[in-house]
């Protein structure tokens, strides 16, 4: 302590160049010399807390908001995303041919053996029962026309080849025409007891169906699609199977059984029956699942029909896409479609195209105006600036039924350009329902969206530099060309590409007044939602009209930044 | 380019021989109007071209500037009764609006008067240059209000046309009716349209008011973690078209049967509308000052109090535009209802879209008048508004 002079550190009392020891004499510093809060906790804890605390409390003002737009917004667009590949229906409905269809292959250029038909048989008789197979045709016919007519036909006849054998089972006994004898052959004798005393008016739930001990390993065919049937009634039509005769299915499922199993040591319930019935099963008049499927139809013959099962068997697909592309997915791969059936690629370029023309359109007639607004006094351009911005907040549809009145046939400029006589009343111009109706329309509807961002950049252009440069001798033009142009680029690059994004997405304008050559890509997603009912297709033309949109945003973001996105001046 | 009552340039009198040829051509061009109405094009431009240029010769050589006014009279009673003449009251209108346009432009031309706002070393190419512009930028403002212009008038015609009838030409009372005014107030079906539009706008406004503004509030804090993100995502519905946010809201509000219901149209319209309240909240919130909130606190104020006794007024301009651009946004928004909404939830836009796609009725530009009439009111409001905050920041001396 006593040569404390001789050393900085060990001075008492503040010195001015020393802040820790400054603040050690201001009693908050604890032993390790860490500042303190008022409160005692170290001051940088103290901060960091304190900061968490404004993170959270900035977090929990937003997340209502972003868990609103997640759920209102961004699920509904991951949807469509996910609708783009889905393809879960063939799979669904037709389970067990698809597991089926695993050993055959395309390339053999002939159609599957019996054990597909009988899978087929299998999947069809209950997809007809819940009356699936129809959608599932309507799916498979965007892919292969015909498959559609195809399913129905089948999907009327498929009960034909049981009722075959049906007929044969009710000849030899009619025992096998009663409910009573199926349920007992097949129900426990618990299960019996429980569904004769459930009552119908009751509304109590049918009791579960039990199996009859023995009986799934005696008659594994007939079981398994009794089980169908009897979950089928059960909880689609609430019936009992007391008072059902069951489907053909199960007979031809006992036909077989009978066939290949041996029911002599059978003793349970109707077992002379079911003996008989072995006996003289041999008889039978019989026909496979395959030559019965032949001669419903004899597409199924025909492997490109069981190609395109097999392609689009996988719960996901690319098929969609390929539609979207004007390719498709043939069960020999990915190829183009025929040269008359490619519209989507014609369809996209001419989206492309006329936005293209709409936003140079917008450039041409925006520049001038954002120019004049610019550069005149305050006062009359914010008198001008009205006519740009009641346009804007014009209702799009009254601009567009404004423009449905001009350029008709019967409209305004027809019967301005009769009346001076430039136009024959005979040959009044066709202004609507074209390309050229949508392109005006759209030019008028978009120039606002033009003229204010260039706006917005110009009048940050001082006037002193193309001051500067005529005294220095450059002409009107070049003054222009090459110090105020480049200056009002950045204003052209922001309005084009929100003009060019707003356009390729318009869909109203374009349905209104494009009639069929001038209507763009977001047309054909609303026909396929709302007319032809083709959703996965929808989805895939959305999800790449979606793609084009945020590249084109992400250039804007590079170019203008978000931030900097203004609302009517 | 300066204030039209200063005098850069001082006028004087030009030659007789320029000012009657300019005029003369001017004459020519209306000539060639009424002349091709009348049968003949090549005597309305001789016609026109010699009685304006005799008009101007007169002007000049006789009359100058000291009987200027009564000349002017003159010339717009001329051409009054020469157009009630050939076409009745709406030649008399036409006549007298280019009487007077003649009798300006002659002294306009011939007096020099065209240099009189402009820097007198200006070159004749560069005055011409520079009303050429002007004229070029007039035709581009008559190309961006005609359309909305023309739909009032005819929202009066009598006949179920879309066109002008030769009874309004003329002018003629018979040729106006409100017809088509009562035809919306008596439908049924406009009346639903107009109720369901009344009963899903200002639901989905003020959802995406409350929870914009809050969302804005929260962003504009210095710490947020990922705010790009954010940002990003909550600006996205401005972004997406409408028909993919169609698309995807038609097939995700079905499957969880939303779709069809009004609480799914005023969602969707909610969730469209909450980027303009962001944003409008989020610009206003820039210019706020943070200590007010910190000296509130400090007064012993509670986070709530604060929030509405000191941060709401002041955001409040920013927080009702952005509540007007999510309330128009829902008022004309037809895609989104088209798809996600049924034939219950018919809005207005949806009633005009499907009257300009199947029956056309004038009732829809009826509908449109009214339109107009709001989003003039509306703007004036944003307008107002905008000036009113950037008063209250201090951001302009006015």
């Amino acid at each position: 302590m006593s040569d404390a002079t001789a050393d900085p550190g060990k001075i008492e009392g503040p010195t001015p160049d020393d802040p820790l020891a400054q603040a050690k004499a201001l009693d908050n510093v604890d032993a390790q010399g860490r500042m303190l809060a008022a409160d005692g906790t170290p001051l940088k804890k103290s901060l960091a807390r304190s900061l968490r605390i404004q993170k959270l409390r900035a977090l929990m003002l937003i997340a209502p908001l972003l868990l609103f737009v997640l759920l209102t917004f961004v699920a509904p667009i991951a949807d469509m995303l996910f609708r783009s590949v889905e393809n879960q229906i063939v799979s669904d409905t037709l389970p067990r041919t698809v597991e089926a269809l695993q050993d055959w292959d395309y390339e053999s250029g002939e159609a599957p053996d019996e054990p597909v038909f009988d899978a087929l048989y299998d999947d069809l008789f209950l997809a007809a029962e819940r009356r699936e197979h129809t959608r599932l045709g309507s799916r498979l016919n965007y892919e292969t026309t015909g498959i559609s007519s195809l399913f129905r036909q089948t999907g009327r006849s498929v009960e034909d080849l049981g009722d075959a054998y049906l007929d044969q089972f009710e000849e030899l006994n009619e025992a096998w025409e009663e409910e009573v004898v199926w349920a007992e052959l097949m129900g426990s004798d618990q299960w019996l007891e429980e569904q004769r005393a459930w009552d119908e008016e009751s509304g109590d739930p049918l009791p579960e169906f039990q199996l009859r001990e023995g009986v799934a390993t005696l008659l594994p065919e007939t079981t398994r699609s009794f089980l169908n049937f009897v979950e089928f009634i059960r909880t689609e039509d609430q019936e009992s199977p007391l008072d059902e005769e069951p489907w053909s299915r199960v007979y031809t499922g006992l036909y077989t059984d009978l066939m290949n199993e041996d029911v002599a040591n059978y003793s349970g319930p109707h077992a002379e029956l079911l003996q008989e019935a072995d006996a003289a099963v041999a008889d039978f008049e019989t026909q496979t699942t395959k030559e019965f499927f032949l001669s419903v139809d004899e597409d199924w013959g025909d492997p490109r029909i069981w190609g395109t099962l097999e392609a689009f068997s996988p719960n996901y697909t690319s098929g969609y896409f390929l539609n979207a592309v004007d390719m498709q997915l043939t069960p020999e791969g990915a190829g183009l479609r025929d040269e008359d059936e490619r519209i989507y690629g014609l369809l996209f370029k001419r989206t492309m195209f006329m936005s293209l023309v709409i936003t140079f359109s917008c450039i041409l007639l925006g520049y001038p105006i954002a120019y004049l607004l610019a550069n005149l006094p305050m006062r009359s351009a914010n008198l001008l600036m009205i006519l740009v911005l009641l346009p804007f907040w014009t209702s799009l549809l009254v601009r567009t039924s404004a423009w449905k009145v001009m350029l008709q046939q019967q409209g305004v400029i027809n019967d301005v350009l009769v009346w001076l006589g430039l136009v024959g009343d005979a040959n009044r111009l066709v202004m609507i329902n074209n390309q050229f109706g949508t392109i005006v329309a759209m030019t008028h509807i978009l120039l606002p969206f033009m003229i204010l961002p260039m706006y917005s950049v110009m009048s940050t252009i001082p006037p002193s530099y193309v001051r500067a440069a005529k005294s220095l001798g450059a002409t009107n033009v070049t003054a222009f060309r090459r110090v105020y142009f480049p200056q009002s680029v950045p204003g052209i690059g922001a309005g084009s590409i929100l003009v060019f994004i707003l356009a390729i997405g318009y869909y109203i304008t374009p349905e209104i007044v494009g009639g069929t050559t001038g209507t763009f890509i977001s047309n054909r997603i609303a026909y396929h939602i709302s007319s032809s009912l083709n959703w996965g297709l929808a989805a895939a033309l959305g999800t790449i009209l979606l793609a084009v949109v945020l590249i084109l945003y992400w250039a804007y973001d590079r170019i203008v930044g978000i931030d900097n996105v203004k609302l009517g001046g | 380019m300066s204030t039209s009552d200063v005098v850069i340039t001082e006028t004087r009198t030009m030659p007789y021989g320029f000012t009657c040829g300019v005029v003369a051509a001017a004459g020519a061009f209306f000539g060639l109007f009424v002349g091709t109405a009348q049968g003949s094009g090549f005597a309305g431009i001789a016609l026109g071209a010699a009685l304006t240029a005799a008009l101007a010769y007169l002007a000049m050589a006789y009359l100058g500037t000291a009987q200027e006014r009564s000349f002017k009279w003159g010339v717009i009673a001329l051409f009054a009764v020469a157009g009630l003449l050939i076409g009745g009251l709406p030649g008399l209108i036409v006549g007298g609006l280019f009487g007077w346009f003649i009798g300006w432009f002659i002294y306009w031309v011939g007096r020099c008067r065209y240099r009189m706002t402009l820097p007198p070393y200006l070159t004749g190419g560069q005055v011409l240059w520079h009303y050429s512009f002007r004229v070029l930028c007039g035709a581009i403002f008559v190309f961006l209000i005609t359309p909305i212009l023309v739909v009032m008038p005819l929202s009066f015609n009598a006949e179920n046309f879309f066109t002008f009838t030769p009874e309004m030409l003329a002018f003629d009372p018979e040729g106006y009716s409100l017809r088509h005014y009562r035809n919306f107030f008596d439908s049924s079906e406009w009346q639903q349209a107009l109720r369901n539009s009344l009963i899903i706008a200002p639901i989905a406004t003020l959802l995406a008011v409350t929870f914009g503004t809050l969302a804005a509030i929260g962003l504009s804090q210095p710490h947020v973690p990922g705010r790009q993100v954010i940002m990003a995502i909550l600006i996205s519905p401005m972004i997406v078209p409408l028909i993919i946010s169609a698309a995807g809201m038609y097939f995700f509000y079905s499957r969880i049967g939303l779709q069809g219901t009004y609480l799914g149209v005023i969602l969707a319209h909610a969730a469209l509308g909450i980027p303009f309240v962001i944003i409008t909240v989020t610009a206003t919130l820039v210019g706020f000052d943070r200590s007010l909130t910190r000296a509130s606190a400090n007064l012993g104020a509670n986070p709530v109090t604060t929030f509405f006794k000191v941060q709401m007024p002041l955001i409040l301009p920013g927080v009702i535009s952005g509540g007007l651009f999510a309330f128009i946004t829902s008022f004309d928004e037809v895609v989104i209802v088209l798809f996600v909404g049924s034939a219950q939830q018919q809005t207005l836009p949806w009633q005009m879209f499907t009257g300009l796609r199947e029956q056309i009725s004038p009732t829809i530009l009826a509908v449109a008048t009214i339109l107009v009439g709001i989003s003039i009111a509306l703007l004036t409001t944003v307008e107002l508004l905008r000036r009113r905050s950037e008063k209250i920041r201090g951001m302009s001396p006015g």
